[in-house]
């Protein structure tokens, strides 16, 4: 869990005053593993394109490391692993929405794309 | 201004945690983040605007391609680097994505020997990873001209196939190399002032008149972090799809 910084009783109070609490300070091998497994994700995607891979198997590739390349930058590097779940969530949630706005862009693109067929010709 | 300092008595040792944890940390009057000072909080809610513009200029990118009947360049062979006559697809992306990790490690290693209060360890770290970054930015004004010179690539349109292609890449990759090259100003900054000890000393900012500290180091690594984060889905949705 989150060790704080070696601070002196005397100044715990001030500590807590001022902003030093919740130091986010971790065993640097943890910090390691997951930069190993950073370059390891990377160079899986990359290897995606390389032997290009297409289709359905492309595409379930490429999101499944690109959450997981962004799940381990956030929980470790951006420390949200160790904060307070109210930080966590008020940073996670609010990006559903845009979730939703793919959703309706998605349906509204597919509409563009059948009038461009349909009325203006674009299927030739 | 003065420092933040809750009036009161301090918090109580132990808050509920998980489900019943968040509801108690937001739940009337009072300060929402524990725990957290104001500056982290603050980086907290910066980075989540800029998930929202960076989600819809992907979200922009998705609806101008699958709405188009133009074929859609391969950005395999776009960006393939040729070297001593053989194409190699999309190494140069591949090469700058490595580069950004690589820099996201050493800013947390910088962040690490900051709260160790190592002054030097810390500085050269963040000498590192803006070194990383101007590597990177360097990589993409070499993609920029390859593609506006030798490919003709533009904004409002390209030989290769739909419009969309050009204004769709100079728009993502530029905010996001703006944001690189910000990242960038700011490491150099935060190592200035590490080597200078503002952040041993509490040596007060120039504009914000507040005590320097440490926590500065790990709020310029949120930043950079978010940077990379932001890179991860450019690299799948743009230049891997």
């Amino acid at each position: 869990m989150v060790q704080h910084t070696d601070i002196g009783s005397a100044q715990v109070a001030s500590a807590m005053a001022s902003d030093d609490a919740g130091h986010q300070q971790h065993p640097l091998k943890v910090y390691f593993i997951v930069w190993g497994w950073l370059f390891v994700l990377s160079f899986g995607s990359y290897m995606v394109d390389f032997f290009g891979l297409q289709s359905y198997l492309r595409w379930t590739l490429i999101l499944i490391f690109m959450m997981l390349k962004a799940s381990l930058i956030m929980a470790f590097f951006m420390h949200l692993k160790w904060e307070r779940l109210a930080l966590s969530y008020a940073v996670l949630l609010p990006p559903i929405a845009v979730l939703v706005f793919v959703a309706i862009m998605a349906y509204e693109s597919d509409y563009t794309l059948f009038s461009r067929i349909e009325y203006f010709g674009a299927g030739q | 201004m003065t420092e933040t300092s809750p009036t009161g008595s301090p918090e109580p040792a132990a808050r509920p945690t998980g489900w019943q944890g968040v509801t108690a940390d937001w739940s009337s009057d009072q300060r929402t983040f524990k725990n957290v000072s104001w500056r982290k909080a603050m980086i907290w809610i910066f980075l989540l605007s800029d998930t929202f513009i960076f989600s819809i200029f992907l979200l922009s990118y998705m609806t101008v391609r699958s709405s188009t009947k133009v074929e859609w360049p391969n950005a395999s062979e776009v960006f393939a680097l040729h070297i001593g006559g053989q194409a190699f697809p999309l190494l140069l992306i591949a090469i700058m994505t490595f580069v950004l990790i690589s820099s996201s490690g050493t800013m947390v290693m910088a962040v690490n020997y900051g709260y160790r209060k190592d002054r030097v360890k810390t500085g050269i770290f963040l000498l590192v990873t803006a070194l990383l970054g101007a590597m990177f930015v360097g990589m993409q004004a070499f993609e920029w001209t390859k593609l506006i010179v030798d490919e003709g690539i533009r904004p409002w349109g390209n030989p290769l196939g739909a419009p969309q292609f050009g204004g769709i890449f100079f728009m993502i990759t530029g905010f996001h190399g703006t944001h690189v090259s910000i990242g960038v100003i700011f490491l150099l900054i935060t190592a200035r002032k590490v080597f200078r000890g503002d952040y041993d000393t509490g040596k007060r900012g120039y504009f914000t008149s507040r005590k320097g500290q440490y926590e500065s180091v790990e709020i310029m690594g949120l930043y950079w972090h978010f940077v990379d984060l932001v890179w991860v889905f450019i690299f799948a949705f743009f230049y891997l799809w």
